[in-house]
């Protein structure tokens, strides 16, 4: 047994390619072997802990330019996959408009790991725990993927596929986020319970976003983020039609947390067991319904 | 395993070092430049204690790759005093007794540090939270608090 709790890395060849076309024929040439890296704090705990054996690791930040933050009146947001937590937590453009994104990056790790990490590697980490995931959900985020065939767009919705497994093939790039113009009047929050109120990775994480829409029969639209408490960050959408549909009040919020609730299907850890995660997810829905309620009602 | 040579500027002076791919920061300014003011506590981006400015932002410098920091300006503990005089900050530790062992205190310097520098009056509860990623295993952590609290206060 090795006596040292906290090894160094192991060997490895860094790459940093001059274009976004050369870094993915690339990783496409070297499947199985190259993989691409932003602040690498995911990267480097899995290669010291000798679960990622990669013999390159490709640098994609600012490849192409891709470390841009902007706002287009029309388009709306844009974040460069480049761009780390906490230049998004101190745009103007993020904290009127996206507030929620701020405060996913708020709840992640300490101030000096958020000057590495990125919400794109958060999100390419397909951990169910991703803190900023669930603000990405709602917010409708659609990510600009780089291949060796071009460009194209993958909404985040459809992104996941298992713990650490999304639907990139060899070669892709994620190069950005990008989120529409958020709607008329809404509220968002994201509710995460750790072990510590600050920097542990989350027992349950519960994104609550809303806002008046005519079209639904309740006259509101709801959406729901659920983190680690299924192998997927967790869009309950019965309670999400269900909130749509019915009168909005104390009973229709509790019968939705319910809904939430049912919907999740934890595993036992060393932070919770899957019976508290499950009646969290029903507490935590029910307080973040309440509030978005509350302030979207407040601001009509 | 490729060897890359970079260039940076460590606490004003201009460093040239051939690094493999994988050396961290830490490493580089431990093992090469023999600053050793910086500490590695985990090697894991949990405690702090290895914390250091790149291009004035606070990072773990363990979670960092030598090679990443090519043209890069860093500033470790041993940079924070200047023309024989320690900076308030440091002034402002020993002053509150915020150092026992002093493993964490570079980590702590720098975070604070950085913390006074973007937000040159801060709440006790930014100043907290500034600090979260800085563990602090002796002080109980109030004396460290006061210590920034006094620099906050003093101008
Ligand atoms: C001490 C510590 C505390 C942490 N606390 C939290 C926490 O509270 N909450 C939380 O959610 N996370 C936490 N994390 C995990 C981590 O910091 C985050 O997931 C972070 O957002 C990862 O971003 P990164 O830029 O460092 O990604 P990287 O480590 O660079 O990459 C992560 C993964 O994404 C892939 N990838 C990176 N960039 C791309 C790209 N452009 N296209 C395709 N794939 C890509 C990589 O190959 C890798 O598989 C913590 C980590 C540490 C070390
Ligand atoms: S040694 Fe870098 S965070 Fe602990
Ligand atoms: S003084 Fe000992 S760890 Fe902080």
């Amino acid at each position: 047994m090795s006596l040292n709790a906290h090894p160094e890395l192991p060997e490895f060849d860094y790459i940093r390619p001059a274009s976004l076309m050369d870094a993915s024929r690339f990783l496409a040439q070297h499947a199985g072997e190259a993989r691409p890296m932003l602040g690498g704090t995911d990267i480097f705990v899995r290669m010291r802990d000798g679960m990622w054996h990669d013999q390159y690791l490709v640098d994609v930040k600012n490849l192409d330019g891709t470390d841009k933050l902007h706002f287009d009146p029309q388009a709306g947001l844009i974040l460069g996959a480049g761009v780390n937590m906490n230049r998004v937590m101190v745009s103007p453009e993020v904290q009127t408009r996206y507030p929620l994104l701020a405060d996913a990056c708020r709840s992640v790790a300490s101030y000096q790991l958020r000057t590495r990490a990125t919400i794109v590697g958060n999100i390419c980490n397909a951990s169910p725990a991703g803190d900023t995931i669930g603000a990405c959900l709602v917010l409708g985020g659609v990510l600009d993927v780089h291949g060796v065939n071009g460009y194209r767009e993958i909404p985040l919705a459809g992104f996941f596929l298992g713990p650490g497994k999304t639907i990139l093939q060899p070669g892709d790039i994620v190069t950005a986020i990008r989120f529409p113009l958020p709607p008329q009047g809404n509220t968002g929050v994201y509710l995460k319970l750790g072990r510590n109120t600050w920097s542990d990775l989350s027992i349950v994480g519960v994104t609550v976003y809303g806002y008046p829409d005519a079209s639904a029969a309740s006259g509101y639209r709801f959406r729901i983020a659920l983190a680690s408490v299924a192998p997927v960050p967790l869009i309950p959408r019965d309670a999400e039609a269900y909130l749509s549909q019915n009168p909005i009040g104390r009973e229709t919020i509790r019968a939705a947390a319910n809904l939430a609730a049912e919907s999740c299907s934890p595993i036992d850890d060393v932070r919770g067991s899957a019976k508290y995660r499950k009646a969290m997810v029903k507490n935590l829905t029910r307080k973040g319904l309440e509030k978005v309620w509350e302030s979207v009602n407040r601001k009509a | 395993m490729s060897y890359h040579r970079i260039t940076l500027s460590v606490n004003g002076s201009v460093e040239q070092l051939d690094v493999p791919s994988q050396m961290t920061l830490l490493q580089a300014l431990r093992d090469k430049l023999a600053l050793t003011g910086t500490k590695n506590g985990c090697n894991a981006g949990e405690c702090g204690a290895c914390t250091v400015l790149l291009n004035g932002e606070p990072v773990n410098s363990c979670m960092t790759l030598a090679v990443e920091c090519d043209g890069a300006s860093v500033v470790t503990v041993e940079g924070l005093a200047g023309n024989g005089e320690l900076d308030p900050i440091q002034d402002a530790i020993i002053d509150e007794g915020g150092v026992q062992c002093g493993f964490c205190t570079p980590g702590v310097l720098i975070s604070s540090r950085a913390l006074l520098d973007r937000n040159p009056h801060p709440t006790e509860a930014e100043i907290r939270e500034a600090l979260v990623g800085n563990l602090c295993r002796c002080t109980g952590y109030v004396r460290i608090v006061e210590a920034v609290k006094q620099v906050a206060s003093s101008r």
